[in-house]
């Protein structure tokens, strides 16, 4: 009797729809999946050691580059961590717009997240389509820090600087001429807060059409419907959380159940599937960017009513302006010791945890009262998703794993960290 | 802030203490947050309580990794030198707990797998095993997850250096990747203090 062994496929660190560095070893039977094995740590870059040898201004930078298509989300979380140790009240407007901010972040997230699934699964028209809101929401990460992806923009007490009274403008160039600046200029006339507001008024329709490329398309159907079905005890024990978990059916969002911030003074609907496969999850997906959305709009009308402060006054932890700097003995000091030494945080550790788009964002914090962390732990929600590659899997084909592992909506940065 | 929890964390920390009668070594609340500490040899059966247990239903564990305490306070450390710390959530109740167990060797760090209770535990063991050699007993598949293929030692580990002992890169004679020892200097940007508490004087 012949022995029939499984063949063993390397889906390999170099290919589109391994969502970065992941090598998964696939032993198949035909084409049926037997065992997945995902390897990974291509992409470990000592993230957290890194931490321990930098002040705790030094590694925020870091935290954006965990999740790269998240990233004021994963910085929002170190805040709240170093203001949890510290025991520090951040202002009401920073608050809101950190609210603000991350929602815009969870709309990068998610359009990325269709985007980049839709590609995989055979529609490439989506990801062309999502990217185009994508240019909007980098502009508005630039106005406020400078840089389009990696803003670098809370900070431990607030966010770095207020919101900008303007916006930049569309330069005549070679391939734009004066006529179609107009229309292109149209929108950033004002400041921030009103291009925010058109976007908010014109992204209900990019949703829907979106909605209208794949939701009924029986493509898109046949690929996610009944694929990678999680029962929700079984996601509740295997680490799920975020969308993952809601598309099992549990209602479970730290934006409702432990609100940060100002999250329990914005009114929104969290989605919750029903059955666990994918479709339900680009169900749950595609109506959290419409609450996103909601939430932004109410966020730019509180913060063009309440001017106010946006970092602590507490110039211990954060930098004083440079106006006071210059002028005042004390404020200098405390940007002398900011700079060179870093803040110290007192003896202990505490755990703080964002509704991130993809799950639990969480960082962990041990200090012994140093300026720089004893321990810093980064719980990163795709990190459990993926070890649940291997039960979601089997018994599926080769692309119905891509499917899977587009549905968990993986990013190395925050995996291997 | 982040303290709407359908639960008070004193209230938590009797429920806790309850369920787990004389299984934790020590038990408090800091910040918000409670932590309990228990001994090896009660980790197994204390791990299952706070899963199962009326007041205490944790039936996710979101996070469990490793710490290292040997330079902690930047003094040489008496106490056990690692710890394995698992977080818990409890879904149903929305609370939340923090459970420590310190290794009782340092050399052979060995402490009980919670694999079987939490499926989640699987690879947050194989990290903290890989990052810092601490072995799991009784979990099923205990390899490296996130070092290199032939990598030596622990790196997370206080006396691991930051630019590590091996570097890599290609070789045009030899035509493959070769590893050497490093040959960058370690340097210190800003140094590490802990400064008394009335530091600066005034306050």
């Amino acid at each position: 009797m012949a022995e029939i062994k499984n063949y063993s496929l390397n889906f390999g660190p170099q290919h589109p729809a391994a969502h970065g560095v992941l090598r998964l070893v696939l032993e198949l039977d035909g084409e049926v999946v037997q065992r997945a094995d995902p390897h990974i740590g291509l992409l470990h870059r000592a993230t957290e050691k890194l931490a321990e040898h930098k002040t705790y201004i030094q590694s925020l930078p870091y935290m954006d580059r965990l999740d790269y298509v998240s990233m004021m989300c994963n910085e929002h979380a170190y805040c709240l961590a170093i203001e949890k140790l510290l025991g520090l009240e951040v202002p009401e407007r920073a608050q809101y717009i950190r609210v603000m901010f991350s929602e815009i972040t969870r709309l990068l997230n998610h359009l990325m997240w269709l985007g980049s699934h839709g590609n995989d699964c055979g529609s490439s028209t989506i990801l062309i389509y999502t990217f185009r809101e994508r240019e909007d929401l980098f502009d508005m990460y630039e106005a406020v820090s400078g840089a389009r992806m990696h803003a670098a923009y809370f900070r431990p007490g607030g966010v770095y600087r207020d919101l900008p009274d303007s916006m930049p403008q569309y330069k005549v160039s070679k391939i734009k001429n004066a006529k179609a600046l107009e229309a292109m200029n149209q929108n950033r006339q004002g400041s921030l807060l009103d291009f925010i507001d058109d976007f908010t008024r014109r992204f209900p329709s990019c949703v829907d059409e979106y909605e209208t490329l794949l939701t009924d398309n029986r493509i898109w159907k046949q690929r996610t419907v009944g694929i990678g079905v999680v029962p929700p005890e079984r996601a509740l024990n295997l680490g799920m959380t975020g969308p993952m978990l809601r598309g099992s059916g549990i209602a479970w969002d730290l934006r409702k159940t432990q609100p940060y911030d100002v999250y329990d003074r914005v009114d929104f609907d969290v989605p919750v599937g029903k059955t666990g496969d994918c479709y339900d999850r680009y169900l749950v997906r595609v109506q959290e960017m419409r609450e996103s959305n909601r939430i932004i709009k109410q966020c730019v009308d509180w913060l063009r009513a309440n001017p106010g402060p946006v970092i602590t006054d507490n110039h211990k932890i954060a930098p004083p302006a440079r106006e006071s700097m210059k002028a005042n003995m004390e404020e200098l000091i405390h940007h002398f010791k900011l700079f060179t030494e870093g803040f110290r945080v007192p003896e202990g550790e505490a755990y703080a945890a964002v509704e991130h788009p993809k799950g639990e964002f969480g960082i962990y914090i041990v200090s012994d009262g140093a300026n720089k962390p004893y321990r810093l732990k980064i719980r990163a929600p795709g990190f459990a998703h993926l070890a649940t590659l291997d039960e979601m899997a089997r018994g599926h084909m080769i692309a119905d794993a891509v499917a899977i592992i587009g549905t968990m909506d993986i990013v190395f940065g925050e995996i291997d960290r | 802030m982040m303290s709407a929890f359908a639960i008070r964390p004193e209230k938590l920390k009797d429920n806790i203490a309850a369920a787990l009668g004389s299984r934790f070594r020590e038990i408090n609340v800091a910040l918000d947050e409670v932590t309990v500490v228990v001994a090896v040899s009660d980790y197994v059966e204390a791990m299952q309580l706070l899963r199962d247990a009326e007041g205490c239903r944790f039936e996710q564990l979101v996070d469990l990794c490793g710490v290292d305490y040997s330079s902690y306070g930047d003094v040489p450390n008496e106490g056990a030198r690692y710890c394995v710390v698992s977080h818990l959530l409890s879904v149903s109740l929305n609370q939340r707990v923090r459970v420590k167990v310190f290794c009782a060797d340092d050399d052979f760090p060995m402490v009980p797998s919670v694999a079987e209770l939490w499926n989640s535990a699987n690879w947050y063991e194989r990290e903290a095993f890989d990052l810092f050699g601490i072995v799991f007993d009784g979990h099923n598949d205990l390899r490296r997850i996130l070092t290199d293929y032939g990598f030596i030692g622990h790196p997370f580990r206080k006396d691991f250096p930051l630019s590590g002992h091996v570097e890599m890169r290609y070789d045009a004679e030899q035509k493959r990747v070769v590893y050497e020892p490093v040959s960058i200097e370690p340097r210190e940007i800003t140094p590490r203090i802990i400064r008394e508490e009335k530091y600066g004087g005034l306050h």
